[in-house]
């Protein structure tokens, strides 16, 4: 009996080493100071404007990390103030599915993009790179989903949106040669970011039903109400544009 | 080793002894003697020790005895009463709008695993059950939060009772989180304590969040 116990013990043990062993293998990812944090969230809103010299990005994960579950948060509390009712899943769920689907995906895509125009880029700079590009994304959520107006949105959603995806794209250009390349990468990454925080916002978006029918020109069909379906979002922007164009005429 | 230069062994005194070790006798003693002991007294020790870091939860002075013995049934308890009181606060009866049992307890679990790795990222010395203890354990004053709004909400939902409800669970989530920075940011390098209480802020502000934003049917 005892030689059994002693394999049993020994492949435990073994099995619990191999796990240690892995949490070390992330150990220098994170080590960071909290003024280097500090100084690189506010770098990531600023574009760099030299693009000839490659850029230096940290390869760095404690804040990416902590920005996807901040962004998580907020997605949390847009969507209660939103009544967004879920019927497959739960709030929770979807919120974290939403965001850590975002960050790893778009980062793994944008990395063998990267890799098929011969860009410089390893695959832990592009997810810190990514990761530090949603605090834009952060902000603009945390103060459009408290203050409900459609044109405060979509001023965040160009200064704000633009100028972090600016950066990543600036830092991205830095390290590709070639004109279809560089074009290429900065293209999908643009229109991932900013349609992405387009679909944050209008997929819990709340229905703010007094002020529209207020405004609205003759013969305007009724905001509809948004639940995870995306001919329905699309219908919602329809919606809006054509409100905005009314109000204007 | 230069000082043990001029030591010499002559060569007729022989080397010898005794080289087994012999084996300290005390401990299948206890093992006996907790074994035999009606099972009161044990269900007593537990209680107390539990009793006496909840203690330390509500006064968080400095002191070991929540990191020195660990134990994981204060959180248990405290994880399955949120959960259970969370359950069912759904705006229609078809969905479920409202966080359910698995998910609150998915949560907590998952948020505290996730805090614990990312304070031993960061060059923390606590081990991993100590810090799951710690986070269970400050869960506390946010149930005694969620007690206190369930017993407003019977009064009524106005505004008021939001208000009432607001200052509460504010006040227990800033417990919550300066009771666990008292344990945890101690194990930290000095200039790092902001990495580690921010994830700890953002894990009972959603928990927070959950209580406050909970309607009953």
């Amino acid at each position: 009996l005892s030689p059994q116990m002693w394999q049993v013990g020994k492949r435990q043990a073994s099995r619990a080493f191999s796990l240690y062993a892995n949490i070390d293998i992330l150990r220098p990812y994170f080590d960071v100071e909290p003024v280097q944090v500090r100084a690189r969230l506010l770098e990531s809103m600023i574009p760099v404007k030299m693009i000839n010299f490659p850029q230096k990005i940290a390869g760095e994960l404690y804040g990416p990390l902590m920005l996807v579950f901040t962004l998580v948060a907020i997605l949390l509390h847009g969507m209660k103030t939103s009544d967004t009712i879920i019927r497959e899943g739960t709030l929770m769920g979807t919120a974290i599915g939403t965001c850590f689907g975002y960050w790893l995906g778009v980062s793994s895509f944008m990395y063998f993009l990267a890799y098929l125009c011969n860009a410089q880029i390893t695959m832990v700079q592009m997810l810190s790179l990514l990761g530090y590009g949603l605090f834009g994304h952060c902000i603009t959520l945390f103060v459009t989903y408290n203050i409900h107006f459609h044109s405060l949105f979509y001023v965040f959603w160009l200064v704000v949106g633009g100028l972090s995806t600016l950066r990543m794209v600036a830092v991205l250009v830095s390290r590709t040669v070639g004109h279809t390349q560089r074009l290429i990468l900065c293209g999908t990454l643009a229109a991932l970011h900013m349609l992405f925080l387009l679909y944050l916002h209008f997929a819990y978006h709340k229905v703010v039903e007094g002020i529209l029918d207020t405004l609205e020109g003759p013969n305007m069909p009724p905001f509809q109400r948004v639940a995870r379906d995306i001919p329905v979002v699309s219908n919602a922007v329809l919606n809006t544009t054509a409100k905005t164009i009314a109000l204007t005429l | 080793f230069p000082g043990l230069a001029d030591v010499s062994i002559s060569q007729d005194i022989p080397v010898e002894g005794e080289i087994t070790v012999p084996v300290g006798s005390h401990s299948p003693d206890e093992d006996y003697s907790t074994l035999d002991e009606p099972v009161k007294d044990t269900i007593m020790r537990d209680l107390k020790a539990v009793g006496k870091k909840f203690v330390h939860v509500m006064y968080p002075r400095k002191s070991s005895a929540l990191l020195r013995d660990w134990d994981l049934w204060g959180p248990l308890v405290l994880c399955v009463s949120l959960a259970l009181m969370l359950q069912g606060g759904s705006a229609d009866s078809k969905d479920d709008g409202g966080p359910q049992f698995a998910e609150v307890f998915v949560i907590i679990w998952f948020g505290a695993v996730v805090i614990t790795l990312n304070s031993k990222l960061l060059g923390g010395t606590i081990s991993f059950f100590q810090s799951l203890c710690v986070l269970g354990y400050c869960v506390m004053p946010l149930t005694v939060a969620m007690l206190v709004c369930r017993l407003v909400l019977l009064a009524g939902a106005g505004t008021v009772s939001f208000i009432i409800r607001l200052i509460v669970v504010g006040a227990m989530f800033g417990w919550s989180t300066l009771a666990s920075t008292a344990f945890l940011a101690d194990s930290q390098p000095p200039n790092r304590k902001a990495l580690v209480v921010y994830p700890i802020f953002l894990f009972y502000f959603v928990i927070s969040w959950m209580i406050l934003t909970f309607t009953p049917q």
